[in-house]
């Protein structure tokens, strides 16, 4: 992928911080995209969201707000609604594909509609627990999905909250730890094989980038300590496998509606197959994430990336109009 | 193509290769937002200085000592201010010269230059289990293998002190040193009593044993007593950590070390070699503060605001709290260390917490083995009282909720401890 023309000087708000359990991960992704939007000559304000945002937007004189939120309010639709009554550009996925996106078991669904392999899973809400009994039904759930089996929140991500069990006895911590950061869980089979991310960059898939964590599994460690983990991109699977994991970032992508920029999570087992594990619509911009790894991968450099999805929100916007 | 995100990594010293990025660390990131009452940092309450002293202080350095200000100065420290720092040590009835001490940055590169100065890779320290989150942090950064002792509300356990030494006998080992914190101790809230610190003492002759003895909180008793030292006791086995970070403020990053000559000359070595010498200008501005302000009139201050939001904590803990909850009733400085009952995982918990915007330090930063996943510790020393009553109904909401989701999980099994990997190279100050 080469460079895009140089975008004209735009004023540029970029969103990241608030509230969320990702706070510290979307500091850092909203820091790196300011900076580099910056080196290229456009005026970029660092938007920490919190209870002025709306003031700071309306008198900011924007052209385009970045979003570079990860957790709950930056990924299911929130701020997206937000931005759209202000009429403020921005990039990622609007409203309608970043709810589906955020909510698993929807999401999940749609994929498997959509025809794609995806893990199966049972969603048990806090209240199943509490006011149903769900607890007898651990057990069957266990025999029916095999073990090890994974255990995570039904929403939120840098894999914050998940478990991969081995020991049955295990689960109900497993449950109550993944509870901390969703009312819903999702106690979902165990596909082992080798884990692969592709970012959808406009409508077109980037280099498939293969995650071999050094020691153990891809957890927040994993993630965001620099030199943790190997990634090789493109991923070192044989062409029809890479071009089966392509096309199934392209279906999710087309299946929840995303537009800009999104990431697609999987596992391929040895059979070949990928199995579809999630799609992140505001993924993470980090020195260690896998969508600049993959640009790089594209011959993309990161401030060029930036700039598209700047340029991408400024068409949307204009076709709109 | 191979994908690098730290093309240094095959340069690094084997002493960092364990230090990653850890979630509870990226959680404090929330903690600090002003919606969310914290209890997880260990801060002091410079509020409460009289800040037109403070002005006056800094502006006489500057305008009668400038120039020595803000120039170099010894490895040791300004022979004045430790002049100063030793009559900190007598008021609480501390033996020390002024030749005995190094000033350092704060009573944390003291821990780190200590162990610097005796640590080899693998070495062993023994120390109070739960302790402070900096202390391992300079201990692990120089490999250390850190075992720890139980403790109860007399502090450190002797008898598995002792079971310890045995322990390591046996494997044809020795501790470098005992790592403790007898008054007033960070995380857990208590003291030492009289008769262990004798019998820690008496230990250290027949084990051929060092000890550190790290006291930031030794005057922030909140009836103003004090406690027999063990650097009164075995001098010539103790090295003496201090601290100016809670009597007066941890922005002057000033603390010290005393320690037998032979080891003094060793740390001032090391210190040269990592900083060359403390700041002249907070040394000088403490040196001053020392000489003309009302400092023991400021710790009383201090310690009734602590007084003052530790009966608010408790009294709001009696209320909030879970019957199934048990917690430490503190006699001076800053914690409150929390007990919940088994199903409960307070590291897992901290991230709802902080959705309910209370913030606390999960225990097992407090233990270098991943142990401590059902205790939490609780500051109170920052947060005003009505912030203080705010954060514990929060907390004991959360904790009512979360024993009946446990319940309604768990069923009728009986909910184990977890313990996992440790953290690594963390502090979250304090």
């Amino acid at each position: 992928m080469s460079e895009p023309d140089r975008l004209s000087p735009t004023n540029v708000a970029v969103l990241c911080g608030g509230i969320s359990l990702e706070r510290e991960v979307s500091l850092r992704s909203g820091g790196r995209i300011a900076d580099a939007l910056a080196d290229r000559g456009h005026h970029v304000t660092r938007v920490d969201v919190d209870a002025a945002l709306i003031t700071t937007l309306e008198q900011g004189g924007f052209d385009v707000a970045v979003l570079a939120l990860h957790g709950s309010a930056g990924e299911d639709g929130t701020i997206q609604s937000l931005l759209e009554l202000l009429g403020l550009p921005y990039t990622g996925p609007d409203v309608l594909a970043s709810s589906l996106a955020w909510n698993k078991p929807i999401a999940q669904g749609l994929y498997a509609r959509a025809g794609l392999a995806v893990p199966q899973s049972v969603g048990l809400s806090q209240q199943a627990f509490r006011e149903m009994g769900a607890t007898a039904a651990v057990d069957r759930i266990a025999r029916a999905l095999g073990s090890p089996l994974v255990v995570k929140p039904a929403t939120g991500g840098s894999s914050l909250g998940l478990s991969i069990v081995e020991d049955p006895a295990a689960i109900p911590q497993a449950i109550v730890g993944a509870f901390s950061y969703a009312d819903t869980v999702l106690i979902e089979r165990f596909v082992a094989g080798t884990e692969v991310a592709v970012t959808v960059l406009d409508g077109e898939a980037l280099p498939a980038v293969e995650i071999q964590p050094k020691e153990g599994a891809y957890d927040f460690a994993a993630r965001y300590t620099a030199g943790a983990t190997e990634f090789h991109a493109p991923a070192r699977l044989d062409a029809s496998t890479l071009e089966a994991c392509t096309r199934t970032a392209l279906t999710a992508y087309g299946a929840i509606g995303a537009r800009h920029v999104s990431r697609a999570d999987m596992i391929v087992d040895a059979a070949g197959t990928p199995w579809l594990l999630e799609i992140d619509t505001c993924p993470g911009m980090t020195g260690t994430s896998l969508v600049p790894l993959a640009a790089e991968a594209a011959q993309l450099p990161f401030a060029a990336l930036c700039e598209r999805l700047v340029a991408c929100a400024l068409r949307d916007a204009q076709d709109q109009s | 193509m191979r994908l690098d995100t730290d093309p240094y990594l095959a340069r690094y010293a084997a002493r960092v290769r364990g230090m990653s990025a850890s979630e509870i660390r990226a959680l404090f990131a929330v903690a600090s937002r002003p919606e969310v009452v914290s209890f997880a940092g260990g801060m002091p309450a410079t509020s409460a200085l009289d800040m037109e002293a403070v002005e006056q202080v800094a502006a006489q350095v500057i305008r009668d000592h400038g120039a020595t200000a803000l120039q170099y100065g010894g490895g040791q420290g300004r022979a004045e201010l430790r002049e100063q720092l030793a009559t900190v040590m007598h008021h609480e009835g501390i033996p020390g010269h002024a030749d005995d001490l190094v000033v350092t940055v704060g009573g944390q590169q003291a821990l780190e230059l200590v162990a610097r100065c005796f640590i080899d890779p693998g070495d062993v320290v023994l120390a109070e289990g739960p302790t402070y989150v900096g202390g391992i942090g300079a201990l692990v950064a120089n490999q250390a293998e850190v075992r720890h002792v139980p403790m109860d509300a007399d502090g450190m356990q002797i008898d598995a002190l002792e079971e310890a030494l045995a322990v390591l006998e046996r494997e044809g080992r020795q501790a470098k040193y005992v790592y403790t914190i007898p008054n007033h101790q960070n995380p857990a809230g208590v003291s030492m009593s009289v008769e262990r610190r004798h019998r820690l003492a008496a230990l250290a002759e027949t084990h051929d044993l060092m000890v550190l003895e790290d006291n930031p909180y030794g005057l922030l008793d909140f009836e103003g007593r004090t406690w027999p030292s063990l650097r009164s006791m075995i001098p010539e086995r103790v090295i003496y950590v201090g601290t100016m970070s809670k009597t007066f403020a941890p922005g002057v990053r000033t603390g010290w070390v005393a320690a037998p000559r032979p080891v003094r000359d060793k740390l001032v070595l090391l210190r040269e070699a990592a900083d060359l010498c403390p700041s002249n200008l907070t040394q000088m501005i403490v040196e001053t503060w020392l000489t003309t302000q009302p400092w023991r009139e400021q710790i009383k201050r201090f310690t009734n605001v602590y007084r003052e939001r530790s009966e608010v904590m408790l009294a709001a803990l009696d209320r909030a709290m879970p019957a199934e909850v048990a917690w430490t009733a503190p006699q001076g400085a800053f914690y409150v260390w929390l007990t919940v009952p088994p199903g409960i995982d307070t590291s897992d918990l901290l991230a709802k917490a902080i959705a309910s915007r209370v913030a606390y330090v999960p225990g097992r930063g407090f233990y270098g083995d991943g142990t401590g996943g059902d205790q939490m510790r609780l500051c109170f020393s920052y947060p005003p009282t009505e912030r203080i009553d705010e954060g514990v109904d929060r907390l004991g909401e959360l904790l009512h909720t979360e024993l009946e989701l446990v319940r309604a999980v768990f069923g009728d099994t009986t909910p184990p401890l977890r313990a996992r990997s440790s953290q690594r190279g963390g502090s979250v100050g304090g």
